[in-house]
């Protein structure tokens, strides 16, 4: 009888303790892979915002051109400034476009007319910003300035707190299985234990005895990890169209969630599944080495 | 070769179970081991496949030294030699073709290879009809002869038979016996612990008496003393 045969009948014969530890692995996976996509979501939109230009200076209505080239040449006159990029209504009007393409109401509802035309600055480094500051207030026709800085950090606040949240529910989560994992295992041990004793004695080699315990752990690590990445990826799938409205606007997000049956989606998802069932099936197998090293002794 | 050097054993807070033991048993002999209950019998066999350690003295099978040996070769050591428990010892949920070629698929033999040896051991004991039963439907004598099979089916040089008889009526005792008989004409050394008088004497083989955890008496065709080998109630 293989180490695989052996396997399965020792989870045939107690099917219960089986499914606590198929289902606690499930839950720490499901939560491990959300918290894990909602770290690398957060990571992507942050990226997006970083790239963008350091501050947006938004016109009033009845600003001109000029007023816009006025403070331009103020600007670059500083020698403070690395890129600066006048963004006219129609400019502002087809980027609108763009992101929203997919929601012909919204495009309907807006004109060049109400969107403002705007200035974009970077700064050749970030402590330049508070010099460039009181020459944009100043300037004649600015409405608003936005300071990409502020929503930066933001978003790193929020990106740090999934980071460290998501962190510690997934350490206490998989402690919380090892030792669910150890508990089911070393009860099977107890079980099993005439068996043992009797392979030991005539000559089975010590992993000839353990391999059928571990490859149980890695099992369960497997099953676990497979039905949670099954839940998300159903989830990811039904809630694409509203993750797209909302974060649509970042390329990378927009390219991977753009159809369910795109090369980008199969891809991240087949990898995706890779990662979780080999997490899986180390953490199984791992929660059943410990239980065979602290109640098997060969 | 097995060989016992001036070797004790001593379980802990209790008397000598085997005290200055120095026997060798060359290859390929039968040899009986008897004595009453206590005596020390089962403690001799439990040594040479290190299922215990001596606490003072050297057991060698062959070139290996059973004390000194690391752990992790001590699995080839019981390769090496097949034992047959008094108590059977089979795996109640595996049938009688399952527990014998177990013997086999520990040394990680191919299927057919094993479906062939089993079936030949399975002939040789006698119970080529039965390998689909499992335990719980055999009797006794039958059980005995699954650990048996299972015990030579790997082809080892030793064959130690712990009161194999036991638990058997004289008639399947005898039975039993012979089977063992047989692997030792094929060259397979035996050791075999009993209580059974009338094998001993019947056979004459060489007999080591053990009292009191020592060795009373090593004659090559030795007698069973029912009243000096058996303890009284």
């Amino acid at each position: 009888m293989s180490a695989f045969a052996t396997t399965a009948k020792h989870i045939r014969r107690s099917p219960y303790q089986a499914m606590a530890a198929i289902v606690t692995l499930f839950v720490t996976f499901l939560l491990i892979g959300i918290f894990f996509l909602s770290a690398v979501a957060s990571a992507f939109v942050l990226q997006y915002f970083e790239r963008k230009p350091q501050i947006t200076v938004f016109f009033v209505d009845k600003a001109t051109k000029e007023d816009a080239d006025a403070l331009t040449k103020k600007l670059e006159t500083t020698g403070k400034t690395s890129s600066i990029k006048f963004v006219s209504k129609d400019d502002a009007l087809l980027i609108y476009r763009e992101q929203n393409k997919n929601d012909p109401l919204l495009l309907e509802m807006v004109t060049a007319d109400i969107l403002p035309a705007s200035l974009e600055i970077s700064a050749t480094e970030p402590k330049f910003l508070a010099d460039l500051e009181p020459l944009i207030k100043d300037a004649q026709g600015v409405e608003e300035v936005v300071y990409q800085k502020d929503v930066v950090d933001t978003l790193i606040v929020w990106t740090n707190a999934i980071r460290w949240i998501g962190g510690i529910v997934a350490g206490l989560l998989t402690f919380n299985s090892i030792l669910i994992i150890m508990t089911v295992i070393s009860m099977k041990i107890a079980l099993r234990r005439d068996e043992i004793d009797i392979l030991r004695l005539i000559g089975a080699s010590p992993w000839y005895i353990r391999m059928p315990f571990i490859l149980e752990g890695g099992l369960y690590g497997l099953v676990g990890s497979f039905g949670a990445w099954m839940i998300i990826t159903v989830l990811a799938v039904w809630l694409r169209p509203a993750l797209l409205a909302f974060l649509g606007v970042i390329p990378v997000i927009h390219t991977l969630l753009v159809s369910a049956t795109s090369t980008q989606f199969v891809l991240s998802s087949a990898g995706f599944l890779s990662g979780m069932l080999l997490s899986g099936l180390l953490l199984g197998s791992f929660g059943s080495l410990i239980a065979l090293g602290r109640y098997l002794k060969l | 070769m097995i060989r016992f050097d001036h070797v004790s054993k001593r379980f802990s807070g209790q008397y000598d179970a085997l005290s200055d033991i120095t026997v060798q048993i060359p290859d390929g002999e039968f040899v009986f081991v008897i004595g009453p209950s206590g005596a020390g019998k089962t403690t001799l066999l439990r040594l040479l496949i290190r299922d215990i350690l001596p606490t003072a003295g050297t057991v060698h099978v062959d070139d290996w030294n059973v004390h000194t040996m690391p752990s992790s070769k001590v699995h080839l050591l019981r390769r090496k030699i097949g034992t047959v428990f008094q108590d059977f010892k089979l795996l109640t949920d595996r049938t009688v073709f399952e527990n014998v070629s177990l013997g086999l698929e520990i040394v990680g033999k191919k299927e057919a290879e094993i479906a062939t040896r089993v079936k030949d051991v399975l002939e040789l004991v006698g119970l080529a009809k039965k390998h689909r039963s499992f335990p719980g439907e055999l009797s006794a004598g039958e059980m005995q002869r699954t650990g048996i099979a299972r015990a030579i089916v790997a082809g080892p040089a030793i064959l130690l038979a712990d009161e194999p008889t036991g638990n058997l009526d004289p008639e399947t005792g005898w039975e039993i016996f012979t089977i063992l008989q047989e692997i030792n004409k094929m060259g397979t050394t035996v050791v075999m612990a009993t209580h059974n008088a009338s094998v001993v004497n019947d056979v004459k083989k060489r007999t080591i008496a053990l009292l009191h955890g020592k060795i009373e008496s090593d004659e090559a065709n030795g007698r069973y003393h029912v009243a000096k080998h058996t303890k009284k109630p």
